[in-house]
């Protein structure tokens, strides 16, 4: 059979090589792609943020209701990302070293949070917590408010961002299988032992890729944490939160520049991706070599 | 230390993997576990180890009946058939493993621990490797470094399930020979699952045949091949 030209005669064809114009075309219509829906929007975030100068800029960083929304986005994923990193680890123990009943029904539980939309979410929590939910009126009555306050806040970003390190660490956890679990067992090692110095080294890069993913969703959730927060400036307003009110308020320049502040957050986080992925696969070769 | 197994059954869901069997090894002795997949061989290692509780019946180490005893209190050895070695230690460290999680107060001192360790690398032939990491070892070296790590904590029985079954044929031939030599060294009773007739018959003292869950046979390779219990055994033996 007769293959198309434009190969060299000594480099036998790969299956899936495709002519160079198809090749070039794809290549295009890709970097085309990702410049104009994820570059370009991003360099205008940071263009509309510098726009009226650096002065302007760093005024809107400083005003009191954005420290108020930085610090209290802080705070949250502070809480927010350790209560999922745990619950990750359980979970992904749970379901890969234990046979039980209900486990395949846990494992989607668990994507729960990805199928449903923020707002659901964040309605979830007020029809519990709310004036008129289950629990509110006991609630105020012990003068502890939920919605509307830090509690809320921090209830609906740990929903949205419940599966980020499960879903890293499970996959990884059922191809490594029990054997080395059950070895250290064997060889005297208890619960705690056997994880600390079996299992965790085992998962320590996806754990923190997942632990990354997780503070990065945390940082940036907008629905469901706008439906609980109740918008009160400078008390209830994360960093999304603000930027929307300041976007509402014609306040282009000041939305920008805490976007533009988030968004350098999202990008520390993908650095911090890379690096891992990066130093992650050098230890993988390192040794395999001889 | 003989291990006496009694009545023991276990099922996963529906299917029964050991049905009412009961199996004396010894003290001092080499067995095999010899037969099929699926016949409980290994169900019955893993029972005996404490790594899957029975059903019903008891585990003896000695006369203690250790049924409810975890498997990291046990004492034992425990060879798996994938090595299971820690990869992110080093073989000297994976030789250590069990020495280094003992209670503070029963720990061999550091110098102890390096001591015992190389002893147990060179008895393996792989003090030379103490440094490397699992993966830069090949396939019988890891089995040889995962039986040096069993062997470090003197445990009282050593298991093994299907040590050589991932190995190739030149490498497994050789691993035979000395695993059996080894034993005769160190003389500790010792259970092995394998489904390689050649395997049994070569390195044990006595088989043990098992199919459906329950044990069809029980003798010396000499003997059972002489008077095969029933069909299965004189089929599964490949004698006429």
């Amino acid at each position: 059979m007769q293959y198309p030209s434009a190969r060299t005669a000594n480099k036998p064809p790969s299956a899936l090589s495709d002519p160079p114009l198809v090749r070039y075309l794809l290549t295009t219509i890709a970097i085309l792609f990702l410049f104009l829906i994820l570059v370009l929007p991003l360099i205008l975030v940071f263009a509309s943020a510098l726009s009226q100068g650096f002065s302007l800029f760093f005024a809107a960083l400083r005003d009191p209701d954005a420290l108020a929304a930085i610090r209290l986005t802080l705070i949250t994923a502070a809480i927010v990302v350790p209560l999922n990193t745990i619950f990750g680890l359980a979970a992904a123990w749970t379901i890969t070293k234990f046979n039980f009943r209900g486990k395949s029904l846990l494992i989607t539980l668990i994507d729960l949070p990805f199928a449903i939309s923020p707002v659901v979410a964040g309605l979830i929590f007020v029809v519990i917590f709310g004036a008129r939910g289950i629990f509110g009126p006991w609630l105020q009555a012990h003068n502890l408010p939920v919605i509307f306050a830090l509690p809320g806040i921090v209830l609906a970003t740990t929903f949205v961002t419940l599966p980020f390190v499960a879903r890293e660490l499970i996959p990884l956890m059922q191809t490594q299988g029990r054997d080395d679990e059950e070895c250290a067992i064997t060889l005297g090692a208890n619960g705690w032992q056997t994880f600390r110095r079996v299992t965790l080294p085992n998962i320590t890069w996806a754990l923190l890729y997942g632990v990354v993913l997780c503070n990065a969703r945390a940082m940036g959730e907008f629905g469901a944490v706008s439906i609980v927060s109740g918008h009160i400036r400078g008390v209830t307003n994360t960093m999304p939160l603000h930027i929307e009110v300041l976007y509402n308020d014609y306040q282009f320049t000041a939305a920008f520049a805490v976007a533009s502040l988030l968004a350098l957050l999202a990008m520390a986080t993908l650095l911090i991706k890379f690096f891992i992925e990066h130093y992650h696969r050098r230890q993988i070769n390192a040794g395999t070599g001889d | 230390m003989n291990i006496r197994a009694l009545n023991i059954s276990k099922s996963f869901g529906t299917f029964v993997a050991l049905r009412d069997v009961s199996l004396t090894v010894p003290s001092g002795r080499l067995i095999a576990l010899l037969g099929p997949s699926g016949s409980g061989k290994t169900t019955l290692l893993r029972v005996i180890a404490g790594l899957e509780p029975p059903d019903a019946g008891n585990v003896f180490f000695d006369n203690h009946d250790i049924t409810t005893a975890r498997a990291n209190e046990r004492r034992i050895g425990f060879v798996f058939q994938h090595y299971a070695l820690f990869r992110h230690m080093s073989v000297f460290e994976n030789v250590a493993f069990g020495l280094r999680v003992k209670p503070r107060a029963t720990r061999p001192s550091r110098a102890a621990i390096k001591e015992r360790v190389m002893s147990l690398l060179k008895m393996v032939q792989l003090d030379w490797l103490a440094d490397r990491l699992p993966r830069q070892l090949s396939g019988g070296q890891r089995q040889r470094v995962a039986l040096a790590r069993a062997l470090a904590v003197e445990p009282r029985v050593l298991l093994l399930d299907e040590p050589f079954a991932a190995l190739d044929a030149n490498v497994r031939k050789e691993l035979r020979g000395w695993l059996r030599r080894l034993h005769d060294d160190i003389g500790i009773t010792s259970l092995f699952v394998t489904h390689d007739v050649d395997e049994a018959v070569e390195v044990a003292d006595e088989i043990v045949i098992m199919n459906n869950a329950a044990i069809e046979q029980v003798g010396s390779p000499e003997a059972v091949r002489a008077q095969p219990a029933n069909d299965f055994v004189r089929h599964f033996l490949g004698l006429p």
